[in-house]
């Protein structure tokens, strides 16, 4: 469904990215784990349109969508939740799903209702501002942001970061959950053994290279991640 | 007199609080103040003079002209002198005020050429007409300003809370990467962005010149200064600190000459302003800045 071919990316002069290739089929849970500083959210960004790559392509269903700008991948069925999830403060959580819809036409009713079914707080907060929600409900207000646009393929950019581990539960719960219904997802994660749990296949970056891939199951198995990142 | 100046307060207060607005809609999108914004204003006006003193033709048509001209204004302000600077590299955050104040040089110069250095006139058949209730005089003019800048308000102020492309530009004015990441072209909405605002600037320019009579091509620096102390007292890019902030300062510079210090007017206006952001240094209705909280 999507896949990255030999990209490079650069902050200015400095290389964040020197030579990665991802490839996302469809349906599946695909997992990118790495430190910090390994090009993780370099790559999710150069994915949705935000970074362009120098060198290298991307191809989104048999499409080349690698030059294009965030909101017409949005409309070709690619949505990010950012790193930090960017929940837009000033306005409430009502107007931050619309936003989500911000693409589509037509009555967007019955996907509001959906969402606030499987989100009950965000039902609850409709109309509070997004900035004074906790962090593990902003979470929840963007994976659910994100749905309304209805995408093909979601990139989730560390779900998990600075949140209670009851709540860590939750969200990779809810992320299998969406996967389940037909949405393909690309997860970046610190949080290496959950993400490995529910994922089909994994990719680990150092230092803006692919090092290792394969399959979850096998990940968790290898003993040089199991030592770097899974903490024994 | 008390009650004559309160109503000349507010007719003055509103046409400040449509300049602050044109300021502040920039400046929450695009996070600069772009100084052309005051010559913008007196381009609009100058087409009220154009079209209601020497062409003879009808006001309405007037407002029509100053809102296309102002708004083509806006759009090439953004095309040549906001979007080449925009995301490049080593470009100084300065860059984009100080090309605007080339723009406003440039356009108060072609002002001068266009239409002269001295004063015009400008026609309003009812600028005679007013109502007699007591001791107080009401001017129709006024009225029709007071009126044409509540509407504007109101219109704006639902636009923005109600619409989906309001909405998009508060999510643009919060966030542009985060919004254009939920589908907006924040291009396109950037653009429109600066268009409305120099409409919005035109509106005000005739507004100023049913009001006074008089134009030049020098009034955009003056409106143009008060504007920018608007939206400092209102808090920079916010809609309600705008209209708040222009009322403030349009009653209290017309308030003091009921005190007879008319000559102390512009100064005790923006002590004013002084004493309040002493008080409350983000302004009116503004957020304290994210480093001064950390």
């Amino acid at each position: 469904m999507l896949s990255v071919n030999n990209i490079q990316t650069y902050y200015g002069n400095i290389q964040a990215l020197k030579n990665v290739s991802i490839e996302v089929p469809q349906g599946s849970i695909v997992t990118i784990l790495g430190a910090n500083g390994a090009g993780k959210t370099t790559t999710m960004k150069s994915i949705a349109g935000v970074l362009k790559p120098k060198q290298g392509t991307i191809t989104f269903l048999d499409e080349d969508i690698t030059n294009k700008n965030p909101d017409e991948l949005v409309r070709k069925g690619i949505s990010l939740v950012p790193e930090g999830r960017a929940i837009l403060s000033g306005m409430t959580v009502l107007e931050n799903l619309e936003m989500g819809a911000y693409q589509r036409k037509g009555s967007i009713k019955q996907d509001l209702d959906k969402v606030m079914e499987r989100f009950p707080i965000l039902k609850e907060r409709q109309s509070q501002l997004g900035g004074t929600l906790s962090g593990g409900q902003q979470q929840m207000l963007a994976i659910a942001r994100a749905l309304m646009a209805k995408p093909k393929l979601l990139l989730l950019d560390e779900p998990s970061m600075g949140l209670a581990p009851l709540i860590v539960k939750d969200i990779f719960q809810i992320v299998k959950e969406i996967n389940e219904e037909g949405t393909t997802v690309l997860l970046v994660e610190q949080n290496a053994r959950q993400a490995l749990k529910i994922a089909d296949h994994a990719y680990v970056l150092e230092t803006g290279r692919v090092i290792k891939s394969g399959s979850a199951k096998e990940l968790l198995k290898d003993s040089s991640i199991k030592e770097a990142y899974l903490g024994h | 007199m008390i009650l004559e100046q309160l109503i000349n307060g507010l007719t003055l207060g509103s046409i400040y609080a449509i300049v602050a607005l044109g300021y502040t809609l920039v400046f929450g999108v695009l996070g600069i103040i772009n100084m052309a914004h005051g010559e913008i204003f007196m381009f609009g006006a100058f087409m009220g003079v154009v079209i209601t003193h020497t062409l003879q033709l009808p006001l309405a048509l007037a407002f029509v002209v100053a809102i296309a001209v102002t708004a083509l204004l806006g759009l090439f302000l953004e095309l040549l002198a906001l979007r080449p600077l925009r995301g490049k590299k080593g470009v100084s955050h300065l860059a984009p005020l100080i090309s605007t104040i080339g723009v406003s040089i440039f356009l108060e110069n072609l002002a001068h050429h266009f239409f002269g250095a001295g004063n015009r006139p400008f026609n309003t058949s009812f600028s005679e007409i007013s109502v007699q209730i007591g001791s107080v005089t009401i001017y129709a003019v006024q009225l029709v300003i007071f009126a044409i800048a509540v509407l504007l308000m109101v219109g704006l102020s639902f636009w923005l809370s109600k619409t989906k492309a309001g909405k998009a530009l508060r999510a643009c004015a919060e966030n542009l990467e985060a919004a254009s990441l939920l589908g907006v072209n924040t291009k396109k909405m950037i653009m429109m962005t600066v268009v409305i605002a120099s409409a919005m600037g035109g509106i005000a320019g005739i507004l100023v010149g049913m009001a006074f009579n008089s134009v030049t091509p020098q009034m955009g620096l003056t409106m143009g200064l008060k504007g920018l102390a608007i939206i400092i007292l209102g808090g920079m890019g916010s809609v309600r600190g705008a209209m708040a902030g222009g009322l403030i300062l349009g009653l209290s510079e017309t308030m003091i000459v009921v005190f007879g210090e008319s000559g102390y007017r512009d100064a005790i206006a923006f002590i004013a302003i002084i004493v309040i952001l002493l008080v409350r240094p983000q302004g009116l209705f503004g957020q304290a800045a994210p480093e001064a909280r950390r």
